[in-house]
């Protein structure tokens, strides 16, 4: 299954290691470099699952998310946050802004595929 | 290094320096260029013959036989620049005419009498016979000097 | 070449990453310390240790995942303004990113961190949040483990344990539609676990009349059959916990299967399609209001690139490949130029024409090459502000170090040699340029010191200045020194700038005490040099009780240089240009002996030494007579001025730059080599070192090189 995955991340760094999880798996990976990028690169695909970063300049993960499920056609599209911290209320936060999941960094490659199989197929 | 027992191919590249033979092993020449005009370096010792230009890097170049100390002679036409490579230098040496290709086995080599040596010590690393005609073969390392050594 | 492998690549990626990171928290710093940062500057801070952090603890970089983590938690509490960060706070938060860059770079060098100082600065940080911070660190600092991440994306078997069953109960509520979960997923997931026996419960479905779109009324009912704990049933869920009712409980094992699953590994399987219709529809098919096409593809055509700026990283080598075939290029333009000049051709004929075309074209080519390697000095007046800092607290001054101009490109090879000169210059600016604060004070000046370093271009050179607001330079202890250490007579007068200038003599040292400092051997001599080797000037000015400004001047580029072909005892030879002031020809009324073997020009009033080149060089010996001869009135580095006899000025332009090996044989007086026109190679001149040979040390005594017959 070939999934299209939109990441968002400041860190360039990140955005490689992404990539370079998710690719080898069969994965199609765009990739924005902060929310207000990952909006206008929204525009123009139709991913599967989004990743998104929470600590982002211009626009943050919780701005991001709220952008993205403003957009009728995003209501449902999962989004897996990318945070440092397990902290409960990093959770709460996220999910009330829409997150569907979370991804623990440094995440291990095999956890992100699995986590975005169990969200979007 | 010379081990008189085995019998290791090697190729030597022979020339003349004052009347004498001597040879470099081939595996450490570059090419061999006709004569040309060196750019003088300032204060340079005499077998400094100074710098050319060799597709556009500046190669220095030396009068093997002054190096050698030799007794200085007048340069001719059938006078060769052999471009040498040790470790990372690249060196032009000029010498007064090439004479031939030989290939021996490091059992035709024998290590030098001491006294024999005429550059100083470890010059000259090997000796061997040709036609009755004796070859020196020399030590690079002895006579490039490798970047670590001093600058004058 | 070997496969690149991608994780080393993506660690190397990562330093740089971390390079620039370490530039905008240096930036933020700054804009906090002098207060003319705004909201979005905490943030900034913050999320580049946070990003170092994060990328640190991809690669297991456990040292600095650990002093990133609560130099973070420091100034998140900044950012969520439950601390205030006054200038003591900011100074320690600029310690913190000094140390962080050093952490980084041993990182990257596998090298040793060195603990026992970020310790320190951690117990500083820690201080700064007080009970509250040392509480909450201890917690996030066992829930935040770095991992080394390994890119084996096999998942490991775990040994079976005998097949267990439970039974699971799960009801959506809402809100798990709304965060993008979806019910077939998980019972997939469950399914993939073992064997299920799904049992959807529709009796909350209401009539379509009274059927709201949004509502959740499914529930399902799964029995499953499998080799795991509950914990794995239960992190299936992890994502949806809280916005569902579940319940797992384990089936005791006396309880027999309804029937044997195990001949029959996923008999629900086939049904697990049929399960999306019946989920309640969010899905943009039961969309009420229209979608709007037209904009989004109006939008989608505006690239989404189009915001970032495009940006390629190249292997250095490959420009350094690309400056030297470009070099190439040059010097075979101007060799085809000199055979078709000397060919006889019309200068109107199509191929002279052509060849006009051919230079403008190649002098194009190579000043976009040179752009290539050009980099701001912003990374380098960084690490200045550092050594600022760190030199202001070994001597106890208050100082401040003010940048103008960071955004001036310079080849990268001459900032990456600029660091150690200008590194000497910024410690001697704080350690003897700035007076002593009660010597300050006593001056009526403020007491924090400020140290100012500025870039620039102008008329095709880079002028980097390092200024302070000092005592200037105390002349008459410079010229106590200089003729107690023998450098100079004691009774010879001097002009203020030949006194300024004997600091730029070897072994020289004004602090009559050495500090730990710059008391370290190296001189502003060694400073000098390491700019002239760079084809630069170092000048000084100074005024007393205002300050010392030393002013660098350099190329744009190592590669090229703009110079004066010169004829001396037939070599053609070149001088840089930028050194020579104007030319002139010896007659009977310029020329003096001021005593015998000792020449000198006069050039408007002023007495300059003469040196015949080809004599100084060792090409020739004097000669009979200099009258009509040609030259060159020069002025090196130090503003010491030389007049250089030679035999034929050739021509001005510019040449390629060519090393020489100097491990071989160090030519006094030849700066490097140029190849020309002719294939012929040219020796760059070094006139400074020429005088200096020449004079020995500033004194003007030449070697008795001419005899004047007239």
């Amino acid at each position: 299954m070939s999934l299209n995955i939109l990441a968002v991340d400041d860190s360039r760094t990140m955005r490689d290691m992404i990539r370079l999880a998710l690719e080898p798996a069969g994965f199609t990976v765009t990739t924005a470099d902060d929310g207000v990028h990952g909006v206008e690169v929204l525009s123009g695909i139709a991913p599967d699952a989004i990743i998104t970063d929470i600590n982002m300049p211009r626009m943050d993960g919780f701005g991001f998310i709220d952008a993205v499920r403003g957009q009728h056609k995003h209501r449902a599209t999962p989004i897996l946050v990318l945070t440092t911290e397990a902290a409960p209320e990093l959770k709460a936060r996220a999910r009330s802004a829409g997150a569907t999941g979370w991804i623990v960094k440094p995440f291990d490659p095999a956890k992100l595929i699995k986590a975005l199989q169990m969200v979007a197929g | 290094m010379t081990d008189p027992k085995s019998s290791a191919p090697v190729e030597l590249l022979t020339f003349r320096l004052s009347d004498q033979e001597y040879s470099l092993d081939i595996m450490c020449v570059r090419e061999i260029r006709g004569w040309t005009r060196t750019t003088p370096l300032p204060h340079a010792p005499s077998y400094m013959k100074g710098v050319i230009n060799l597709r556009g890097t500046v190669l220095p170049v030396m009068d093997l036989a002054e190096r050698l100390g030799l007794p200085p002679r007048e340069h001719t036409d059938r006078n060769v620049i052999i471009v040498v490579k040790y470790e990372e230098t690249m060196t032009g040496l000029l010498v007064d005419a090439v004479s031939d290709i030989i290939a021996l086995t490091s059992a035709d080599l024998q290590p030098p009498p001491d006294a024999a040596s005429a550059g100083g010590p470890g010059v000259i690393k090997a000796l061997t016979l040709l036609d009755e005609r004796m070859i020196r073969v020399l030590e690079l390392s002895e006579i490039v000097p490798t970047p670590q050594s001093d600058a004058a | 070449m070997s496969a690149p492998d991608p994780m080393a690549e993506i660690r190397a990626s990562f330093f740089i990453e971390c390079e620039e990171l370490l530039e905008a928290l240096q930036d933020g710093l700054e804009a906090m310390a002098d207060d003319s940062g705004d909201l979005e500057t905490i943030n900034v801070v913050f999320r580049a240790v946070h990003s170092i952090k994060g990328g640190a603890g991809a690669f297991g970089l456990e040292g600095l995942v650990r002093f990133a983590h609560r130099y973070e938690t420091v100034l998140d509490a900044v950012r969520s303004n439950t601390l205030v960060a006054d200038g003591d706070a900011i100074k320690l938060f600029f310690r913190a990113a000094d140390h962080l860059s050093d952490l980084v770079r041993e990182s990257r060098d596998d090298g040793i961190l060195p603990e026992a100082e970020g310790n320190a600065i951690l117990t500083e940080l820690d201080a700064l949040l007080g009970d509250h911070g040392v509480a909450e660190e201890d917690e996030a600092e066992i829930e935040f483990q770095p991992l080394g991440l390994s890119l084996d994306l096999g998942l490991a078997d775990l040994p079976a344990p005998a097949p267990a069953r439970f039974t699971i109960h799960f009801a959506p509520e809402p809100e798990l539609y709304e965060t993008g979960n979806e019910p077939y997923m998980i019972l997939r997931a469950l399914a993939e676990l073992g064997s299920c026996e799904v049992t959807c419960l529709t009796d909350k479905v209401p009539q379509l009349t009274e059927f709201a779109p949004e509502a959740s009324y499914l529930k399902w009912t799964v029995v499953l059959t499998a080799d795991v704990q509950e914990a794995e049933i239960v992190s299936i869920f992890e994502f949806v916990d809280g916005l569902c009712a579940l319940t797992i409980a384990p089936i005791p094992s006396d309880v027999p299967a309804p029937q044997d699953v195990s001949n029959d590994p996923l008999p629900e399987l086939p049904e697990m399609p049929d399960l999306p219709d019946l989920t309640p529809p969010p899905a943009p098919a039961a969309e009420p209001e229209p979608a709007q096409p037209p904009a989004p593809a109006a939008k989608a055509k505006a690239t989404p690139q189009s915001a970032a700026k495009s940006v390629v990283r190249v292997d250095l080598d490959r420009i350094e490949r690309l400056v030297n075939l470009v070099g190439e290029l040059v010097i075979n333009q101007a060799m085809l130029s000199q055979s078709l000049e000397s060919s006889g051709l019309s200068p109107h004929s199509d191929a002279m024409n052509g060849l006009e075309e051919f230079q403008r074209l190649t002098r194009d080519i190579q000043d976009s090459v040179m752009m290539i390697r050009a980099q701001p000095v912003k990374s380098l007046f960084q690490r200045m502000s550092r050594i600022v800092r760190e030199c202001s607290a070994a001597v106890r001054k208050d100082v401040r170090l003010v940048t103008e101009g960071d955004t001036t490109e310079v080849d990268k090879t001459v900032i990456e040699r600029l660091s150690d000169p200008l590194t000497h210059m910024i410690r001697n600016a704080v350690d003897h340029g700035l007076e002593p604060t009660q010597n300050r004070l006593a001056a009526g000046k403020p007491e924090q010191g400020v140290v100012k370093l500025t870039a620039a271009h102008r008329s095709g050179r880079v002028i980097i200045e390092v200024s302070d607001d000092g005592g200037g330079i105390n002349r008459e202890k410079v010229k106590q020194i200089a003729t107690d250490k023998g450098l100079i007579a004691a009774d010879a007068s001097l002009t203020d700038t030949e006194i300024d200038n004997l600091l730029f003599l070897p072994g020289f040292s004004t602090a009559s005490e050495v500090s730990d400092l710059s008391g370290r051997g190296v001189g502003m001599d060694v400073v000098r040099n390491a700019i002239q080797a760079l084809g630069g000037r170092i000048t000084i000015t100074s005024t007393p009780g205002e300050g010392t400004t030393f002013s660098i001047s350099l190329p744009l580029t190592l590669a090229v240089l703009d110079g004066m072909v010169v004829q001396v005892a037939g070599e053609t030879m070149v001088l840089p240009l930028n050194l020579v002031i104007e030319t002139l020809t010896i007659d009977h009324s310029n020329l003096e002996q001021t005593r015998p073997g000792l020449n000198v020009v006069r050039v408007r009033g002023e007495f300059v030494s003469l040196f015949d080149l080809g004599v100084e060089l060792g090409y020739r010996s004097a000669q009979d007579s200099y009258l009509d001869a040609v030259v060159l009135l020069i002025a090196d580095e130090g503003g010491s001025r030389a007049a250089l006899i030679v035999d034929e000025i050739q021509d001005q332009r510019q040449v390629v730059i060519k090393g020489l090996d100097e491990s071989f044989y160090r030519a006094p007086g030849i700066a490097a080599a140029t190849i020309l026109g002719d294939g012929q190679i040219a020796l760059i001149l070094d006139p400074s070192d020429i005088i200096a040979q020449a004079q020995g040390s500033t004194l003007a005594i030449a070697p008795n090189l001419m005899e004047l017959t007239s």
